[in-house]
């Protein structure tokens, strides 16, 4: 194995890392606040690729433009979501609310496939790219690790040093608590749903100027999204983007050793072993 | 004094066989094929129904063990030349080995863990299986047609499939019935309810649950057995579909979860609502739209399902419908 192929192979893997640990976020600080796994997380991210596909082929939006959109189409359609589906059955056991959003899942496929049919799509765009020896990095990709940076850390800012952001992770430490603090526990719990929903539709807009998709794309990001909140630990969103940094650096440096088709694999049965061994995730859970 | 209970098990033994008849003897292949599917879809939410309605374990890649029990089948019939029910039988054997090995430490796992686990172990054999050679790889595996000809001819096949599927459902049915009415069945929804308690009272939750698990593992590996026999071709993104996984625990909320006539009424219904928005043409293209906000409604409103809200509503019914 040279060192030729490894660099190269693992810069372009925990480039991806910071895309999929941004995607693993969403899905986390959900699980993390309210108990409930998104199962609509999937076709969240899709529809986060064609907001940006469309703004960009019809109206000629720049992608990174069309990306803010797409955090606020996710942020609307993410409390829109939780009221419609989450909000009567917050309670429940978790069948319930997997089955929920697991119907938002289908209405919203079933609307994308006969929309836009399952024809690929791809935003077209370039960046150029830069050359160090052998490593080439692609401008896009950089762009889409520095959007993932500062995404996270408005997130960090916006949950530690602002009072709505305190207020979310009071209600996800105790809700009765909360609520006896003259929290509003619904409007925070809308609030972290949606945007949970933005930051899955960001890492989707993302995604599209790297990869072509179709309204089908998302739920292979959804299951990669269930094996990295689990390695950084359920609920916990600096693990999340640790934990996409894990997975993308393990994808990148694994298809040296091993066929691509054998990396799956591998993910999988590491997923399995960590919730056996450790279902706190490497960094521990919660907020 | 007692009040007269209505034989249920008999009575459905005797519907579905009567069922069962209607297409051999009208030589009506269509209704055939879809009863096929129905008695499949009856098979895989009832057997899930043991250990998510009666145990609170939400098997979510439960179809795993189809997939398995397809695989194991179909690899003895083509490459090792075995009859079609003696691999059925001898399918079900390791399928039931791995539920007990991998329901060990995963039952151990509660809520969401444990559905997430059952994901990942459905997704890991699917992408071990796309590199396992032996069952063809990615590609998976189809039968020469001459393997039908030891059963006369690839109609007969069919029709052979038929009645084991037939038999399949009537025995997972019968296994959920008894199960439910007994004190191995009060163990597990006791344990459903308050694991701790349960364990107090002199249940051993971790057996219970890994003998629930190995019995709901050991009907879908034969129901699959029967299915690839029939279809002549298995390959890893049909045998392990995620999708069918959460279609059957669909149809066991909508039946009604817990209960032993939910599971069957549900999948009925859902095939049944299935076939009905394919083939109009106006609902066709909103045909998951209209599915998912139905599922919606049932999950919002009628959590119980149809049987659930029938028993709920009319108590008297719950002495004739278990």
């Amino acid at each position: 194995m040279s060192l030729d192929a490894l660099i190269p192979s693992a810069i372009d893997g925990l480039m991806l890392g910071f895309v999929y640990g941004l995607a693993a976020m969403g899905l986390t600080l959900i699980f993390g606040v309210m108990r409930v796994i998104n199962l609509a997380h999937g076709p969240v991210i899709a529809l986060g690729m064609y907001v940006v596909y469309l703004l960009f082929t019809v109206l000629g939006v720049n992608p990174y433009i069309g990306i803010v959109a797409a955090l606020f189409v996710g942020l609307a359609f993410g409390v829109a979501m939780y009221f419609i589906a989450v909000d009567r059955v917050i309670n429940q056991p978790e069948l319930t609310t997997l089955l929920a959003t697991y119907s938002v899942n289908l209405m919203v496929i079933g609307i994308a496939t006969s929309a836009f049919t399952t024809t690929p799509r791809a935003v077209d765009i370039s960046l150029g790219s830069v050359s160090l020896g052998n490593v080439t990095i692609l401008g896009t990709h950089a762009v889409a690790v520095v959007v993932a940076i500062v995404v996270a850390a408005a997130l960090y800012f916006f949950l530690f040093r602002t009072r709505t952001g305190k207020s979310i992770r009071a209600v996800s430490n105790n809700r009765a608590a909360a609520e006896l603090m003259g929290i509003d526990s619904r409007r925070m719990l809308a609030l972290s749903f949606g945007i949970g929903t933005a930051l899955a539709m960001v890492s989707g807009g993302l995604l599209s100027t790297l990869f072509s998709f179709t309204p089908l794309s998302g739920s292979g990001h959804e299951v990669k999204s269930f094996v990295i909140v689990v390695l950084g630990g359920l609920g916990n969103p600096t693990g999340a983007l640790v934990g996409g940094i894990v997975l993308g650096l393990l994808e990148g440096i694994s298809t040296v050793f091993i066929p691509v088709s054998w990396v799956p694999v591998l993910e999988y049965v590491i997923f399995i072993l960590i919730l056996l061994l450790r279902p706190s995730g490497l960094l521990g859970s919660r907020v | 004094m007692r009040r007269y209970r209505l034989p249920f098990l008999p009575l459905i033994v005797v519907v579905i066989g009567v069922l069962a008849a209607i297409p051999i003897l009208t030589g009506n292949p269509s209704m055939r094929e879809e009863l096929f599917l129905v008695f499949m879809l009856v098979t895989l939410a009832s057997s899930i129904n043991i250990i998510m309605g009666y145990t609170g374990y939400v098997s979510f890649g439960h179809i795993v063990f189809f997939g398995l029990g397809g695989y194991f089948a179909f690899y003895l019939m083509q490459i090792q030349g075995w009859h079609f029910l003696a691999a059925l039988v001898a399918a079900a054997v390791p399928s039931a080995l791995i539920a007990l090995l991998i329901g060990v430490p995963i039952l151990r796992l509660r809520g969401a863990y444990f559905a997430l686990a059952t994901v990942g172990i459905n997704e890991a054999t699917k992408t071990a299986i796309n590199n396992f050679e032996p069952f063809g790889g990615a590609v998976g595996m189809f039968f020469n047609f001459s393997i039908y000809a030891q059963y006369g001819g690839a109609k007969a096949a069919g029709e052979l499939a038929y009645y084991v599927m037939t038999i399949i459902a009537i025995s997972t049915i019968a296994a959920s019935y008894a199960i439910k009415r007994s004190k191995f069945g009060l163990a597990l929804m006791a344990i459903r309810e308050d694991q701790d308690v349960a364990m107090v009272v002199g249940v051993d939750p971790a057996r219970a649950k890994v003998m629930a698990y190995v019995i709901s593992a050991a009907f879908p590996a034969m129901a699959g057995a029967a299915f690839f026999f029939k279809n002549g071709i298995i390959e890893p993104g049909i045998a392990f579909d995620l999708f069918r996984s959460i279609e059957s625990l669909v149809m066991v909320v909508l039946g009604g979860i817990g209960t032993v006539a939910g599971p069957i009424v549900g999948a009925a219904a859902y095939e049944w609502l299935r076939g009905f928005l394919i083939t109009n043409p106006t609902l066709a293209n909103f045909q998951l739209f209209l599915a998912g906000l139905l599922l919606l409604i049932v999950v919002l409103f009628v959590s119980a399902g149809l049987v659930g809200w029938l028993r709920d509503r009319f108590p008297i019914l719950r002495s004739y419908i278990p």
